[in-house]
């Protein structure tokens, strides 16, 4: 690999971010035109990512507690579970809270049989309690990973002193760690698109997202579009700004699986946190297989045209982004590697807009719908795929390099011989991860495919938008079935022969 | 009065060890073995970080081994992470004084008096992280002089100092803590630092043995200790 290929794919990212930015802020002109209705948006979206933000972290802070301190039989089951709506499409998982919480579900069902009112799902609690169902996992991660970080001895040394854990070794650790997981939800939740189409929407639960899409689909105002865009990469600039001031934890990383030997806290309220939130992840999980493996008949033929559709794109994409990562990790210098984390502070539908409004001219935005999907999912990926393997390359250097230095060995040799048998399962892990995020990303897509170019998620919505409850039931059930698998396959491909 | 091990055993993740020995007061023993023999564990046990399988742990005569660490007539400085880093060298002292967040005047000044014996004095507000690794062991032990508790542990707390100052530090440990009566257990693999000892117990094949003489161990040491010390 050439050295110039890192600055070279840092330049490649840079360009298909500025293009479709340019094109926005040159379209957009000001955002002076905007109405009420688009106040309320971003009103709505930064108030519900707020919410949403401290929910998944205060509610996460007891469950990583107790998963810190406990060691039960199944731990590492419920921390794998914690780790599936990283990999799990957001579609599926919006329906499996449909099943739990929609108007036909468990819990109305159960309040229907008490003889109380039904809840709703649909508006901005809808929302909040999807952001919390997809950020939890991700909250108790982070925090356990600072719950795990505090050495044992410390503990002892509290216990022995009989001073409160809490004060002396919790309170310190979450001062550090909560603003940063906080600010990494509320980026999330900031540019969080599918949930809002699904569950939000009216005058209370659009969010900036939403707005766009309404704007490009039913109005075709690509100005007013534009405008939303052009706020949109306000609020993420706002929220990446405030991202860089704190420390953020580790979500992505292995380790969960040790507990620290503790004096204090009640086993029975552990217990009832531990259980609550398994319920919480399990249920709608549970839920989509349960209603998928009937609705697998119902699936008209075009779903699995859909989901060949989608396997392409997503083998594609995750082709593209390792190529990407692996040039930024073994050639990029620092700024190369800076580049690859600005993905993250633009959104799916800005990018989507931008290239939209670059294409119109030229070509009918639907028939470029799957490759300009390929190429945003392999950008959104980027960041972590980025972050997973530079970590792992720069432990090899550090081990092997000088070894590497006085053996010669240089460029693809070195590559060869040194960083890829010790990146390989950190390859196939990130490849597992954009792959499966590419599989279930419904985002760009909805903006340019029409009939014809449906990946599967889109085609599961629209599913779910006819009432075909069933059938798309069935297509979700297809649709985890795949992004899982992909997963699988990537990872355990990675983890086969790997160097440890 | 004694701290008495009585027909002691711990199982611990396939790893056994059993113990059978008492340590009368004021006497400054050695734990003396190779690298996973068990002397940690032994350590961990009597303060109360591991579990008994079987056995009495008794101090001054009284059953200890029903206790929580914090009402253990025991003190223990492990290898690292002694001090809290976010919490300046005077507060992490007077952790072994008061749970509240300020100390009195009082408090104050006995961490004054604490750490000027152990040669700290006027560095109560230093942050442990700008200390050496000495000075942080020196701190560690002026809050175990705090704790007050008559039996003293210390798991390897010098391991990571330099000979001359390992040394040194063991010399203050015999005054500071031996001056006062205390009876001290402390984990050695180096029979240079067990030579400074009353006695050794060695532990060996999951077995602690009773404090024996000095010289009587390294002069002539058997079974597994004799291939350990390459004699």
């Amino acid at each position: 690999m050439a050295r110039s290929a890192g600055p070279v794919a840092a330049l490649v990212v840079l360009a298909l971010i500025a293009i479709p930015v340019g094109a926005v802020i040159r379209t957009a002109g000001g955002i002076a035109g905007l109405g009420a209705a688009d106040w309320a948006a971003l009103r709505f979206t930064v108030w519900q990512a707020l919410v949403s933000a401290a929910l998944s972290v205060g509610l996460a802070i007891p469950v990583a507690r107790a998963l810190a301190r406990r060691r039960f039989r199944g731990r590492s089951a419920l921390i794998t579970l914690l780790g599936a709506p990283f990999v799990l499409p957001v579609i599926v998982a919006v329906m499996g809270l449909l099943a739990i919480f929609g108007r036909a579900g468990l819990v109305n069902t159960v309040l229907g049989g008490l003889g109380l009112p039904p809840v709703s799902i649909y508006g901005a609690h809808g929302v909040i309690l999807a952001h919390v169902f997809f950020n939890l996992p991700l909250a108790v991660r982070m925090l356990l990973h600072g719950w795990l970080a505090i050495p044992a001895e410390r503990f002892r040394v509290a216990a022995q002193l009989g001073q409160p854990v809490g004060r002396l070794l919790e309170w310190p650790m979450l001062r550090r760690a909560v603003p940063g997981a906080f600010a990494v939800i509320f980026l999330v939740c900031t540019t969080s698109f599918a949930v809002a189409l699904i569950l939000g929407g009216g005058p209370q639960a659009t969010t900036l997202e939403l707005a766009i899409y309404q704007a490009v689909r039913f109005e075709f105002d690509l100005r007013g579009a534009a405008s939303l865009a052009l706020v949109q990469l306000g609020v993420c600039a706002v929220a990446l700004g405030a991202l860089l001031l704190v420390d953020v934890p580790d979500a992505l990383g292995a380790g969960l699986d040790r507990t620290v030997a503790r004096w204090d806290g009640a086993v029975s309220r552990d217990a009832a946190m531990l259980a609550a939130a398994a319920l919480f992840l399990a249920l709608p999980m549970g839920a989509i297989l349960l209603s998928g493996v009937p609705g697998l008949a119902q699936m008209p033929g075009s779903v699995l045209l859909a989901a060949l559709r989608s396997l392409a794109v997503a083998l594609l994409s995750t082709g593209l982004c390792m190529a990407l990562a692996l040039a930024i990790v073994t050639h990029g210098r620092g700024w190369s590697r800076a580049v690859a984390v600005v993905p993250l502070s633009v959104t799916a539908l800005v990018l989507g807009t931008g290239l939209f409004i670059v294409v119109f001219p030229f070509v009918r935005p639907a028939s470029v719908a799957l490759p300009v999907t390929a190429l945003m999912n392999a950008l959104f990926a980027l960041p972590f795929a980025v972050r997973i393997l530079a970590a792992a390359r720069d432990d090899a250097e550090a081990q092997f390099g000088r070894l590497a230095d006085g053996l010669a060995l240089r460029g693809w040799a070195r590559m060869r011989v040194l960083i890829l048998p010790r990146i390989r399962r950190p390859l196939g892990f990130a490849a597992g991860l954009a792959a499966a995020l590419s599989m279930g990303d419904l985002g760009v897509i909805t903006l340019f495919a029409s009939g014809g170019q449906e990946t599967l998620p889109l085609a599961m919505f629209r599913l779910m938008g006819a009432y075909q409850t069933e059938a798309a039931s069935g297509a979700a059930l297809l649709l985890v079935t795949l992004s899982l698998g992909l997963f699988w396959l990537f990872d355990r491909g990675g983890r086969i022969g790997a160097e440890t | 009065m004694a701290l008495k091990l009585e027909s002691i055993s711990i199982a611990l993740g396939g790893f056994d060890l059993a113990a059978d020995l008492s340590v009368e007061t004021g006497r400054f023993v050695a734990l003396l073995g190779p690298s996973g023999s068990g002397k940690t564990t032994a350590l961990n046990a009597i303060a109360g970080f591991v579990p008994l399988s079987a056995g009495t742990l008794r101090w001054a005569g009284a059953r200890i081994d029903d206790l929580p660490p914090a009402e253990r007539p025991v003190a223990m400085l492990f290898q690292d992470n002694n001090l809290f880093p976010h919490l300046d060298v005077a507060r992490n002292l007077a952790l072994a004084l008061t749970t509240r967040a300020r100390a009195s005047a009082e408090e104050t000044r006995r961490v004054e008096d604490a750490l000027a014996r152990v040669g700290l004095g006027g560095m109560g507000r230093r942050m442990p992280g700008t200390l050496s690794g000495g000075q942080q062991s020196r701190a560690a032990l002026a809050r175990v002089l705090l704790q007050d508790k008559p039996v003293v542990l210390l798991d390897e707390p010098f391991a990571a100092l330099g000979p001359g100052q390992r040394r040194d530090m063991m010399a203050l440990c015999r005054d500071v803590l031996g001056g006062a009566g205390r009876t001290v257990l402390f984990v050695s693999h180096d029979p240079e630092d067990a030579a400074q000892a009353d006695a050794i117990c060695v532990v060996t094949e999951g077995q602690v043995s009773r404090p024996r003489p000095v010289a009587e161990v390294l002069d002539d040491p058997s079974g597994p200790l004799r291939a350990y010390l390459g004699k």
